[in-house]
This record gives structure tokens, C-alpha cells and sequence, in this order.
């Protein structure tokens, strides 16, 4: 019976319910966006990384896990690694920060393509001059760049030379040559990829070499995939906590006003209530359900509106972000946004409870 | 046994820095299923006395008690479960739900009081008798005011309340309406035995009663 009463509620004021769901529902996107192009965003490094084709990788001492780097290791390293047993393949990798979370890479092309089982291009091929670069399919549709077409980075502008399949490390990358010469750090880079005669040996092969190098993080590719994870981005778990309160703040403010209007409203219904022997937690029940409600409609319209920042996404910056979805966080985003919406609620209901049945009925 | 006892009630309000003694020491005795009508002028302190008997607001002082239970010493919890249970209200505004159905707005009151069965027999039969059993999937703006009356009648005796108060029920109906109204009260008076109290400004209101008392200044006389 009182469900009847809060769905005609809802349903006498329509643009009222709309517009309180589509706010509430905000709150909930902006949880979903932000977890989603975290996770995704780790996803897609993590599906790069793999597509090295590398067993393990060493990377200079005192840098992070997750984070690009920069060129600050010696090439020296280079000989050691390739002279050790069951190494196949070792090949040095530069990264140089252009701004921001933008990097460009720095690769010996033979090396690289051999490890991963080669480029595969859409258009164009691999380096022929100087200036040329390689971008990857997602970064030439975002930045609607042609083979032939400039692109201006690190004050020089380049020639793409050809557009590959993405899921190799890097979205732009030039000759590793080129790179040292431009950052002036001749000699230095970033990492070393290593293949190994077989994959088996991953753990001895780095047990020897941290012997030798014990300053140097040393990961097998697939504990290094596994790193690429929230837990490892203290900045990312920060931000999500801000939206969070943000949203407890955003559904709680727009509970409040929907609701507290609500009640001024609706003084003469609740005064009738009251008269026909409704005590407080009634009137009280009756409002935090149409609270629920609101919130669970918002919710359904925050995780909808999530597939459209995820369309938006993938249509314009498909290289600069991507969103995944993540199913997980539907109910945790949605019982947060309940929880904003039902303090919101707590204030108008408590007032509506406590409101005198007489002050509403005047009849004269 | 009386069903309502009133023995030297007062109520006075305090407005600003004014008290307004609204009841002056009121005495009355309702037998069960009497036909009470209630006569006065404006602001003789009717509405306050069907207020006290509602559990709408507290008496100052004096007994007041229906079926036996005190009054004077409930507090806004005991008030609110001798709204639900021994008062019908009726008011001069119909006040339905405006959201609710005709049904809805019945079954909210059996709501409030815990009651889910559906209607009984005799309950349908009021129902047929005050004309709205067609009406009970409309709204209450598809309704005509006497109609309106009507379900706010069946609404206020739902859950079998000891009393119904009706402060002026005929007030905002034309004479064919208030007539109609008035001798449903008269009838359901009759046929259930229910107790009714009502208000009227008007002498021919009044005749449908059995009994008439009049208010003045805050204390009744018998008419
Ligand atoms: N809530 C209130 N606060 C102050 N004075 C009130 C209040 N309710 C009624 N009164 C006063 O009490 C007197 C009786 O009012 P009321 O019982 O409504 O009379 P009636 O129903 O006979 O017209 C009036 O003088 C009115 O102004
Ligand atoms: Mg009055």
C-alpha cells in the first residue's frame, strides 16, 4: 500500500523523479568513468606489455613498478644481459615523458619485432629516415594522422611512416638512436626486454642476474602484468576516494532538495496521514522508500550513462583512454550513492515526522 | 456506559503573549450510537472540542475520555493510536490522497492500521450505500465534492472507530449534496449504531441529528 503511494508519488511529479535519477545518477557515472578508465587504462598497459613477447624485463634501479621511467639506466647493462645463459634475446627499450601521461618510445625496430613476433601494419611500414615514426592504429584515429601525414613532438615534427596494430608497448615510437640524441642521453635507456630460450628458466635466469645486479628491478613479464593493478597507483585510489565523496556529497545534496521540497509540498498529505493515525516511522518509511527508489532509478541511469562516457571515450581519445566496465563496482557505487541519498533523506523526513497533523488541515 | 465523557474541559491557547481560552469548561455526555449535532457560531471553540476528541492536540485540563480511555494524560504516541483506532474524521475539505485511487485512499487508512484483509461484507455494503462503489478506481478529481464527502465517510468509518467526528461536513456542499450526505450520516447511524458528532453552522444540518447542543464562547448548552 505505501509502495502504491511512493510510485504514484514518483509519478505525479515526473520531470521531478527524472531529473532527481539523472542527478543521482551522475554521482554514479562519475564512479564508474573514473574506476573504469583506471582498469582499463591498467588493462590495455597490461595487454602492451604482454604483447612484447618478452620473459622478463630489467629496469633501473629505484623505478616504480607501473610508471613509464625514463632514460636513466646505463646501456652497458645490455652486454651483461645478453651474455647470460638462456638469454635469446635482449633488446633496449628508451621512454621519453613528452607531457603529462604522454610518452614516446624508443626502440632498435629488428630487435623489438623479432621479440614480439613482428608489427603488423595497417598502412605504411617501419622507419626509413630520420624523422620518421610508427604510431599505432588507436593513436592515428584519435589523432586522425595518414601515413605521410607530420606529427609535432619534442619540438620536431614527424613523418609517420606507418600505422600498426595496437597492443605493442608503445602508441608512438621512434628509433631508440634518434631519441638519445634528442633527450641528450646518449648511452642511456629507459629498460631491457628479455626473451629466454624457454620460458621455464624465467625464475633462475633472474635469481642469477639479481645476484649481479642487485640494485635492479628485475620482474618475470608475468608478475610485472600482475603489478598493473589500482592497488599500485596510490594516486589513482586517492582520486577514486575524492569522487566517492563527491558523490556521497552529490547524492545527498540532491536528495535533500528533491526531498525537502517534497515535504513542504506534500504538508497537506502528510497532515492526512497523520490524522488517520500515521506515527512518525510511517510517514518516515514512506519517504525514505521513495528515497530507495529514486536511488536505485538513479543508479540504473548512472551505470547507462557510463556505457555512454565509455562510447564517448573509445569514439574521441580511444588512445588516451579507455574505459572498461566494471561489473564489480555497480553495486558498490550504487549502495554509495544510497547511502548519500539516504542522509540526504534524514533532515525532510524528520521533519515531515515530526510535522503537526493540525498545521496542514486548516479548514476554515 | 457513555462512550464519550467530557467533564469540565478547558483548552487554551497561547498566541503571542495572549492566552485564548478556547474552552471554557465544556461538560458532555454521548451515548454510544447517538446522532450528535454540534451548533455555533465561528470561533466558538467547536473544531478545538472535535480536536481534543480526535487526538489532534492535547486538552489544558479537565476529563475527557472515549470508551473509557483517558485522554488527558496521552501523549502524542497515544494520540496517534486513538487516531488510528477509535476516530473517524471527517472534514469540511474532503482530504483525499489526491494521488491515490478512491480504493487506495480506504485502504491507506486500514494500512495505517495494520488491517490487510480484504473489505467484509458489511463494509462493501456502506460502500454500496454511499453511492461510490463504481467510483473506486478513479481518482479523487474525477469525483464530484459530494462524492468526495462520500469516500472521505467510508474512509473515516474503515477501521469501525468507537466515533465519528465530522466537522462540518456539508460546508463546501450545495443543498442537493448536503442532503444526500446528511442522510447517509443519519443512516449509517442508524443501521451500524455507529457514533456520530458533527458540526453545523446550519439549523436544517442539525435536524438530521438526534440531539443538538450548542456552542458559545467556549462552553455548550443543550439546544
Ligand atoms: N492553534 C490555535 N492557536 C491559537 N488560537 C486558536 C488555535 N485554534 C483555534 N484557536 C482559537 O480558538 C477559538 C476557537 O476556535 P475554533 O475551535 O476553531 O472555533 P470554531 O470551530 O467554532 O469556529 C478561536 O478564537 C480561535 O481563534
Ligand atoms: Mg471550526
Amino acid at each position: 500500500m505505501v509502495y502504491k503511494l511512493v510510485y504514484e508519488n514518483l509519478k505525479h511529479r515526473p520531470v521531478r523523479t527524472l531529473l532527481s535519477s539523472l542527478a543521482i545518477g551522475l554521482g554514479v557515472t562519475m564512479m564508474l568513468a573514473l574506476v573504469g578508465v583506471g582498469e582499463g587504462m591498467l588493462e590495455d598497459q597490461a595487454n602492451r606489455a604482454r604483447g612484447v613477447g618478452a620473459d622478463l624485463v630489467v629496469r633501473a634501479p629505484g623505478s616504480s613498478v607501473v610508471g613509464m621511467g625514463s632514460l636513466s639506466m646505463n646501456q652497458g647493462i645490455l652486454e651483461y644481459v645478453r651474455s647470460q645463459k638462456h638469454v635469446a634475446l635482449a633488446t633496449p627499450i628508451g621512454v621519453h615523458s613528452t607531457g603529462g601521461v604522454s610518452s614516446i618510445m624508443g626502440i632498435n625496430y629488428e630487435e623489438f619485432a623479432a621479440m614480439g613476433g613482428g608489427f603488423r601494419f595497417r598502412e605504411g611500414g617501419k622507419f626509413s629516415a630520420q624523422n620518421d615514426v610508427i604510431i599505432d592504429d588507436l593513436y592515428a584515429r584519435e589523432k586522425k594522422l595518414k601515413v605521410g601525414s607530420f606529427l609535432n613532438t619534442m619540438n620536431r615534427d614527424w613523418r609517420v611512416s606507418g600505422i600498426f596494430a595496437s597492443g605493442k608497448l608503445a602508441r608512438v615510437m621512434i628509433p631508440l638512436t634518434v631519441l638519445q640524441e634528442l633527450a641528450s642521453a646518449k648511452g642511456k635507456i629507459t629498460m631491457i626486454y628479455v626473451k629466454l630460450d624457454d620460458p621455464a628458466n624465467t625464475q633462475a635466469v633472474i635469481d642469477a642476474m639479481k645476484k649481479d645486479l642487485p640494485e635492479y628491478p628485475i620482474y618475470a613479464m608475468d608478475e610485472l602484468i600482475k603489478q598493473f593493478s589500482v592497488n599500485n597507483l596510490p594516486e589513482l585510489k586517492a582520486f577514486i576516494g575524492v569522487v566517492v565523496s563527491l558523490a556521497v556529497l552529490f547524492g545527498f545534496l540532491v536528495v535533500f532538495l528533491a526531498m525537502y521540497t517534497a515535504v513542504l509540498e506534500r504538508t497537506r498529505e502528510i497532515g492526512i496521514l497523520k490524522a488517520l493515525g500515521a506515527g512518525p516511522g510511517y510517514v518516515l518509511g514512506i519517504l525514505l522508500r521513495e528515497t530507495v527508489l529514486l536511488a536505485i532509478i538513479g543508479s540504473l541511469c548512472g551505470i547507462l550513462m557510463s556505457y555512454g562516457t565509455r562510447w564517448l571515450i573509445s569514439t574521441f581519445i580511444p588512445a588516451s583512454m579507455v574505459q572498461a566496465i566494471v561489473y564489480s563496482w555497480w553495486p558498490i557505487a550504487s549502495l554509495i550513492t544510497l547511502a548519500g541519498a539516504v542522509l540526504g533523506v534524514l533532515y525532510p523526513a524528520l521533519k515531515a515526522a515530526k510535522q503537526d497533523a493540525l498545521d496542514s488541515l486548516s479548514y476554515d | 456506559m457513555a462512550i464519550i465523557e467530557i467533564q469540565n474541559l478547558r483548552k487554551t491557547f497561547r498566541s503571542g503573549d495572549v492566552d485564548v481560552h478556547a474552552l471554557r469548561g465544556v461538560n458532555l455526555l454521548v451515548e454510544k450510537g447517538e446522532f450528535l449535532a454540534v451548533v455555533g457560531k465561528s470561533g466558538s471553540g467547536k473544531s478545538t472540542l472535535f480536536h481534543i476528541l480526535g487526538g489532534l492536540t492535547p486538552p489544558t485540563s479537565g476529563v475527557v475520555k472515549i470508551d473509557g480511555q483517558s485522554l488527558t494524560d496521552l501523549d502524542e504516541a497515544g494520540r496517534t493510536k486513538l487516531r488510528r483506532n477509535s476516530v473517524g474524521f471527517v472534514f469540511q475539505k474532503y482530504n483525499l490522497l489526491p494521488t491515490l485511487t478512491i480504493r487506495d485512499n480506504i485502504d491507506i487508512a486500514r494500512d495505517i492500521s495494520g488491517k490487510t484483509a480484504p473489505w467484509d461484507a458489511a463494509f462493501l455494503e456502506v460502500v454500496e450505500l454511499l453511492g461510490i462503489a463504481e467510483k473506486l478506481d478513479r481518482k479523487p478529481r474525477q469525483l464530484s465534492g459530494g462524492e468526495q464527502q462520500r469516500v472521505a465517510i467510508a474512509r473515516a468509518i474503515v477501521n469501525q472507530p468507537a466515533i465519528l467526528l465530522a466537522d462540518e461536513p456539508t460546508g463546501n456542499l450545495d443543498t442537493e449534496n448536503s442532503d444526500m450526505v446528511l442522510d447517509l450520516l443519519r443512516h449509517l447511524n442508524k443501521r451500524t449504531g455507529q457514533t456520530v458528532l458533527m458540526i453545523t453552522h446550519d439549523p436544517e444540518a442539525a435536524a438530521f441529528a438526534d440531539r443538538t447542543v450548542q456552542m458559545r464562547d467556549g462552553e455548550l448548552y443543550s439546544a
